[in-house]
């Protein structure tokens, strides 16, 4: 059992990934703030019953998740049952693994991560439907393992796994988009040619 | 092929840390003899890293004063 005096400690320092992980899940400041503020409270006053030793932050996920879904399922009155197409896993690769390729002037490392801006990324995640949306960013945002997700929201380890399948797949026709709009990507790229065969990266 | 389509098969098990010691080392030996799988494997672990490294924010200074006060007033 935890030591109410303990908790500022512990939890405090965790405050800007819950931040961060409720801005997307709200997709607006004033919420994701009440949302933070009110899974501290929560997470204060149950403290009493984390058990001391295991994962903190797992813990204020799982109040995180629990109060967004009570509120976000109050106000839409049922659950979002969105399904997505189904997206091949390297949709992304496929469409855009060449340029990487075609870009040896720049360093190996940070191509991918200078196509997309902040603002498209965070986009991305947030344009996914919520069940999907969430287990992205427990898992990629987070580095949550399968099972700490599936314990944080209370599904089966196998539904962990699809959501993050599905939504990663949608992530990346998303992230291909906006690479469409600003003209990284032709318009006509072949969907369904396969990738050019690539030297190995020296690391 | 077939060891192509196994490894994809693994693709974000591979990538997330979640295999087997055993499967794992599979993958990785067919990663290393396969130029095109370890690219698009590879492409993947990034794309992860990025998403990881782009949906960060900063908490407004406001909010962590104002938790910090209320939970001082439930103490």
């Amino acid at each position: 059992m935890a030591d109410q005096a303990t908790f500022a400690e512990a939890a405090m320092p965790l405050m800007s990934s819950l931040y961060s992980a409720a801005l997307r899940m709200t997709r607006n400041p004033a919420d994701a703030e009440d949302l933070v503020q009110e899974t501290y409270l929560k997470a204060y006053r149950g403290y009493g019953g984390f058990e001391e030793g295991t994962n903190l932050k797992a813990w204020l996920y799982r109040i995180l998740t629990n109060t967004y879904i009570n509120i976000y399922r109050a106000k839409k009155r049922r659950p979002d049952e969105t399904d997505l197409d189904e997206v091949e896993d390297l949709y992304l690769y496929r469409r855009l693994g060449g340029l990487e390729a075609a870009q040896i002037s720049r360093s190996a490392e940070d191509e991918l991560m200078d196509w997309f801006t902040e603002d498209e990324v965070k986009q991305a995640v947030e344009d996914l439907p919520e069940q999907f949306r969430v287990a992205v960013l427990l898992a990629d945002v987070e580095g949550f393992a399968y099972k700490e997700i599936a314990e944080i929201l209370d599904i089966p380890i196998g539904t962990v796994m699809s959501r993050l399948h599905r939504g990663r797949s949608r992530l990346q026709k998303s992230l291909y988009d906006f690479a469409r709009t600003r003209g990284l990507a032709d318009e006509d790229t072949d969907p369904d040619a396969p990738p050019r065969r690539q030297p190995e990266r020296t690391r | 092929m077939d060891d192509c389509n196994d490894a994809l098969h693994e693709l974000y098990t591979y990538i997330d840390g979640e295999l087997t010691e055993g499967k794992r080392e599979v993958i990785t030996a067919h990663l290393n003899a396969c130029g095109e799988c370890f690219e698009a494997f590879d492409f993947q672990a990034e794309l992860r890293q990025v998403v990881a490294h782009k949906c960060r924010d900063e908490v407004p200074d406001a909010l962590k004063d104002r938790i910090a006060q209320l939970i001082d007033d439930e103490a």
